[in-house]
Order: structure tokens, then sequence, then C-alpha cells
């Protein structure tokens, strides 16, 4: 009888874990909604993106050769590093949610440190290069200059790219492109530095074990989050940097 | 009216509120302000929304005290453009998108599907804080000299022309877009995760497959407005060039982006209170509603369609010709779903055992006007009436038909209707059944001859006018004198029924959905314990069975 009872004491305890929310009736219920909901969060975020997308997809289309020798302006060797770096982040990202999974508290922290670090490294090289943006005057706005445009040889990058000059009622619409450029990256950026201010409160709640008990669902939304801003870097690379380097 | 009644309530003399409600749970203005309890944020929202459709509503009586004369005399020309604006955006963002949604839905969602909760309550209360930022930075706005581009910030128009707090009124939009993607995301999660055991799709109230429908749409529509608000603002700001048409950029762009999100809008305006009639309709004529499930779908087939007809806000900006036909075609078939629900609402009340009160006169308002209101939304789906009729008076009357003949009698049907379970006490019938009927005169006088105006050709948002407009002008001030009325006797008797209305007792409408048979006001947690569904919606024998079947409990202890 007594067997019985702790057994049924035991039960109870194990059906309501102390991080499982009273609405809900199982753990199993818990999970499945608060994860369909990140996903459908997710979703609005793609969205919200693809209103720029589509900005992209119609201008680049209008402004081809405004497109082309505006993207040759980019620097390749800062955008590789930072897609390398921000794969890394993923990386290292999905080994915090596996060591939280499996219940190591020092790998996850170090995890979650390392992915703040690179996440920190991205935000830092995209900071100088747009720096060398501004510096070229290339932020649109009153201070744009078409000068890269109009006499490609005067200039470093769309020399070696071997640009011809455009026409002025074209290369006015280089500005378009990089309108887009500072809007896309500038978006990205913003969602970088909201990860990576919650990674800050996670590094501080995991080193008092809060996702080490065998609830992990924060951290593992929290990756799907950052392998969707990384998801997005994906798309943007080859689209502002990659697509058209050799025309 | 018809002195015939399904109203039950106890017997007032030993009736009392039950002790222990979601009221009374916890004191305090902290415990409400924090609440997880998504009952307790209904009634926030419930009360942030009054407040804010009050100005809007003061703001419409201005526009239509200006209107009374064929001058601008009452105030300057600007000052108008602002007042209308204020107006447009108050109304739209702060009160239709989450009037039935965010208070009712909020409310009766959990209960309706027997959970105990939203699924997750604290991005509820998130939600509302949004939504309270949001309504501050609109008062903001107002205070420092408001904004004139109208609700629809239309480029290049709010990104170079004019000198007022766009960017306060955008950021405003913004914020409270998220309150709104929360609410729908939240009402998305709880209807897929957190239904009562025996709760199957098909035996939902209609009011959340209403619901449903328009969360789809607040969760994928209202990310695309954000990012149109976020380019205006980075364009009026920075000076980007993505609108900018010397910059090569292309102000239609912005009109896709912005319509993409606020065509959708509408249907999430009207789609959760179709919702708030089907329940009503059935009520109140004893009988399941005719064809469910086309009632059901065609909810999902508005929500879907809505994504697909945003040009037709744009048939004369210059948009090619072919594009055009395609999207008034699509436009016009919108109107398939729509006619379904009001013709099988017609059908349910056929032979239905129909009876007067007030929440079913408001319905009844909603149908006929609806109806109006929708087919009118025919001819400017014609791309030929659309040239002669857009910018004229008779958008103007179009969307308040549907908006307010539609939506705001949907939201007091639905506000009378659940007022017994949400505050335990019922509201006075006679005078509220007067409102309804002042509302429906009223909001007739008012619109009814602005169809005629934008026929005869008067431009919308201008602050004079031709003087052989006069009359009908006249006709129309006097209809919103009578439609304020018809808006400021709820207020008052709701409020008076608070502490003398009489008590409801837990079903004062011998309604079937799963809210009726819990106390009222409920419990915190909803239910004492989570009920087991075993019955279809609008199962008025089920019913009869459980009441019969309590009784004779009741018979079997008392001997």
């Amino acid at each position: 009888m007594s067997d019985s009872s702790t057994l049924v004491q035991a039960d109870h305890a194990h059906e309501h874990p102390p991080y499982q929310r009273h609405h809900f009736e199982t753990m199993q219920q818990q999970v499945d909604a608060t994860g369909f909901a990140m996903w459908l969060f997710l979703l609005t975020e793609i969205m919200f993106f693809g209103g720029m997308f589509t900005a992209y997809l119609i201008y680049r289309n209008w402004y081809y050769p405004a497109f082309v020798a505006a993207s040759h302006q980019l620097n390749i060797f800062w955008g590789s590093l930072n897609t390398l770096i921000l794969i890394s982040s993923s990386f290292t990202m999905a080994m915090g949610v596996w060591s939280a999974q499996m219940r190591k508290q020092g790998t996850l922290v170090l995890c979650l440190v390392l992915t703040f670090i690179l996440g920190l490294g991205f935000l830092g090289i995209k900071t100088i290069e747009y720096k060398e943006k501004f510096e070229k005057h290339h932020v649109p706005g009153a201070h744009y200059s078409l000068n890269s445009f109009l006499n490609p040889d005067s200039d470093k990058e769309a020399k070696d790219a071997g640009d011809k000059p455009l026409p002025l009622d074209m290369a006015r619409h280089t500005e378009i492109y990089f309108s887009l450029y500072f809007a896309m990256t500038g978006m990205h950026a913003l969602h970088m530095i909201i990860g990576i201010c919650l990674l800050g409160y996670m590094i501080f709640r995991a080193r008092q074990g809060a996702y080490t008990t065998g609830h992990v669902s924060f951290v593992e939304y929290f990756g799907l989050y950052w392998h969707f801003v990384d998801i997005v870097w994906i798309f943007l690379f080859p689209l502002l940097y990659l697509i058209s380097r050799h025309q | 009216m018809s002195s015939a009644t399904i109203v039950s309530l106890p017997d007032q003399s030993t009736a009392r509120i039950p002790k222990t409600n979601f009221i009374t749970k916890e004191n305090g203005l902290l415990s409400w302000l924090l609440t997880g309890d998504h009952k307790r944020i209904a009634i926030l929202y419930l009360i942030s929304i009054t407040f804010f459709f009050a100005i809007g509503g003061s703001l419409a009586g201005l526009i239509r005290l200006e209107l009374l004369t064929p001058q601008s005399d009452l105030m300057a020309t600007d000052t108008y453009n602002k007042v209308f604006t204020m107006h447009g955006v108050i109304m739209i963002f702060l009160f239709l998108v989450p009037s039935v949604p965010a208070t009712l839905g909020n409310f009766l969602i959990p209960i309706m599907i027997g959970a105990k909760d939203l699924a997750l309550p604290k991005v509820n209360l998130l939600s509302w804080y949004l939504y309270i930022a949001g309504g501050t930075l609109v008062l903001y706005t107002m205070m420092t000299g408001g904004v004139d581009t109208g609700w629809t910030f239309t480029t290049p128009l709010s990104t170079h022309y004019v000198n007022t707090n766009v960017l306060s009124t955008g950021l405003a939009i913004f914020i409270a877009g998220f309150s709104s993607i929360f609410t729908g995301l939240n009402f998305i999660v709880t209807i897929h995760k957190m239904r009562a055991p025996g709760m199957t799709w098909f035996r939902l109230p209609l009011f959340v497959w209403s619901n449903y429908a328009a969360s789809i749409l607040m969760v994928l529509g209202t990310p695309v407005l954000a990012i149109a608000i976020v380019l205006v603002a980075l364009e009026r700001t920075v000076g980007i060039g993505v609108f900018d048409p010397t910059k090569g950029g292309d102000p239609l762009l912005f009109q896709h982006l912005f319509w993409f999100y606020s065509h959708p809008a509408v249907y999430i305006m009207i789609l959760p209170g179709m919702g708030v009639i089907s329940e009503v309709i059935s009520t109140f004529s004893r009988k399941r509603v005719f064809g469910y499930t086309a009632v059901a779908f065609s909810s999902v087939a508005i929500a879907v369609f809505g994504f697909f007809v945003w040009e037709h806000h744009m048939f004369i900006m210059g948009v090619s010709n072919y594009s055009t036909l395609v999207f008034s075609l699509l436009t016009m078939l919108v109107a398939v779903p729509s006619a379904i629900k009001i013709f099988n609402w017609s059908f349910t009340l056929y032979k239905g055992s129909i009876t007067f009160e007030t929440p079913m006169l408001y319905a009844f308002g909603f149908m006929g006007l609806f109806t109006i209101g929708g087919l009118t939304g025919v001819f400017l789906a014609a791309t030929g009436t659309d040239i002669h009729l857009t910018e004229t008076y008779f958008i103007v009357a179009h969307f308040h038909f549907v908006m307010v003949g539609g939506m705001l009698m949907a939201f007091l049907s639905g506000i009378h209707f659940w007022w017994p379970k949400m505050t335990g006490r019922m509201y006075p019938e006679k005078i509220s059944q007067l409102a309804a009927v002042v509302t429906f005169i009223g909001f007739n006088l008012t619109f009814f001859p602005q169809f005629i105006l934008g026929e005869l050709g008067m431009p919308r948002r201008y602050a004079s006018y031709p003087e052989e407009f006069q009359i009908l002008n006249v006709f129309s001030t006097a209809g919103a004198t009578v439609l304020g009325v018809g808006y400021l006797l709820p207020i008052l008797y709701l409020t008076w029924s608070l502490k003398y209305g009489e008590i409801a007792g837990s079903n004062p409408w011998q309604a079937t959905g799963l809210e009726w048979q819990i106390q009222s006001p409920p419990l915190t947690e909803n239910f004492a314990e989570i009920p087991i569904v075993d019955h279809d919606a609008y199962d008025y024998e089920w019913l009869e069975k459980m009441e019969l079947a309590k009784k004779q409990q009741e018979v079997s202890s008392v001997g």
C-alpha cells in the first residue's frame, strides 16, 4: 500500500516539475505550445524581412547595371570572414543547446560565451565595413557621392572590378542599392544586437545553473532565433556581395 | 419588441455573485497590472480601447461638425487634415484591430476551447503593454501637433512634404502592430495546442474559428506593415531612397507593402465580429448555425483571399491594366465567402425560435449594414466604377458601413451578449434595446447620404465642399449626433449595471458554449476540472439533457 502511494506521489511530482506553468496539463503540452509559438514568431520575422527582399528583387531588375557596379564596392574579404564567423557562432550555439540538454553547465556557459564573442566580432567587422562606406560617401542621404560610379578609374574598388562609367541617370540609382544595403544589413545587425543582449542574460542565468536542470526551452528557442538571424545573413551575403561579383 | 424571451435568471432574492471569481481573487492595482490571467487582461483591454474609442469618436464628431457647412469655418484646413488623420489612426490601430480579439477573444477563447488560460500569458500581458505604449505615443503625437498624412502615410507626402509628427505616429503604429502580432500568435498557439479532450476542430464554436482566421492575418500581415513604416522612417530621417522617385525609388512600392497589410487588416477587423454574430444568431434562434462547416471554412477563405486583393486600393495609381484585371476578379471573389456567411445566418434564422434581446438586435443591424457595405465593395472592385468612385465619399461610406455598421455593431452585440459572463450582472434590457435601435437609425442617417454624396462626386479628405452638397451633409451630421447618443448610452448603463444590474447566474441565455456552463464571473482557472467535450457546438438538445440531469440530481439529493 505504502509502495503504491509513494508511486502516485512520485508520479505526481513527475507530472508537475517546477518549471511547468500552471495552465498546461502536461509538460509535453507546454513544450509543444511554446515551441510552436517560437516557430510562428520566426514566421513573422520572415514576413518582416520579406518586404525588403521584395524591394531588392524589384529594384535589382530595374536598375541592374547600378546594382552590379554598387555591389563591387562591398568588401568581399570582410563579408566572407563575417559569414564564417556567423556560421561558427551558429555551431557554438547548437553546441550550447546540446550541452544544456546533456546538463553540462560548464560547456553550456563556454558555448554561450563563444557565441557572444563571435556575435560581437560580427558587429565589429560590420562597423569597419560601414565606416568604409561612410568615408566614401556611399551612405544614402544628402552627402551621397556618385564619384565611384561616374569615374570608376578614380576609385580603387571600381577600377579593380573593371567597371565602366555609368550614365548619370543609372549611377543615381546606386543610392537605391545602398539604401537597401543599409536597411537590410542594419535590420540584421539590430537582430544581432538583440540576440547578443539576450546571450548576456543567458550567460548570467546559465552560471546560476538555470538551464541545466532538464528544462532547456529557453536556450532551445533562443538557438532557433540565432539560427534564423544567421539564415537571413546567408541570403544577404550572396545577394549583396556575390551575385554580381564577376560582371 | 416581442415579449417572448429566453432569458432565465436565478431567483434575485437569493442569488449572489460567486464569492470566488477572477475579479475578487486578488485585490490592488498591481494584481491587475501584473496579471497573467487572460480574463483580467481582456478587461484591461476593454477599458483602454473604450478610452481610445471615445477620443476617436470625438474627433469624428469634430469632422462632422466642420462638414455641416460648405466653408471651412470651424477649424483651419490643415487642422482638419490632422483631425481626420488622428481619427483614422486611433480608430483603426487602437480600436478596430484589437476590439473584438483582444477583449472578447482574450476573455473567451481559452474558455470556449476548455483551457485554463492562453498558451502564453506573459506574452498576452506584454501585448497589452505594447498597446498602451503605442496608444501613449499617439496621444503624445496629438498633443505635440498631430500628423496630417491620412492614416495611409502615402509617400512621398509622408516622407518629404509634411512637417508633422510622422515619426512618432509611425513608431506608435509599429509598436501597436507588435501588440497585435502577439495577440494573434497567442491565439493560434492556444487554439492548436490547448483544446480540451474531445474538443475537435469541428466542435469549436465559430467565434474561435473566425478569431483563428483573423490571427493568421495578424501574424502574416502586420510584420509587412512594420517594415514599410521602418522604411518610411529611414527615408524621413536618414534619407534612404527606397520610396523616393528622385532617387529612382518607387512610391508605388510603399503602397504595395502598406496595403499588403492594410487590406488584410480590414479582415482582421471584421472576422472576429463575424464570429460574434454566429454565436448570437444561433443562441437567439435556438438552432445550430446552418452549414457550420461552410461558415467555419468561409472565415479561413476570407483570410486566404484577403491576402490577394490589396492592389484594389491602387487602381487609379498607375498599376498595370492586366494586374488590375486580376485583382478586380480576386476582390470580387471575397464576396463569395462573405455571402456564404450572410446566407447561412439567414438560414439559421429560418424556422428558428427567434427572440429579440439586445445582442440579437445588434446582430440584425450587423447583417443588414454589413450586406450593404459588402455589396458596395463589389462596386468598387469593378474597375470602371472604381475610377469614378474612388477618393470620394462613396469610399468613406463603404468602409464605414463595414467597419462601423459591421464591426462596431458586432462588438456591441458581443459586449452585451457576454456582459453577464464577464461581470456576473445583466445589463438593463429595455434601455439597451433602445440604444441598439438608436445606433441603427443614427448610423444609417450618418452614412447613407455619404453614398449619394460620393456618387455625386464629393471628394473625401477636404474641409470644404460645393454648396449643393450641403443638404446631404446636414443629414449626415445630424445622424452623427444620434449615433453619438447611441454609443454614449451603453457606456453609461453598462457602468451602472456593474453595481445595480440583476444577478445573471451562469447561463442567462440558455446558450451551449462551454463558457456558459461555468459560473459568472468565472474562476481564475476557468474550470474546476477540465471538461471532456462529447458534443458538437450549438447542440441545444445536449444542453436540455444536461439541465434535466442537473434538476434530477437536485431533486434526488433533496429527497
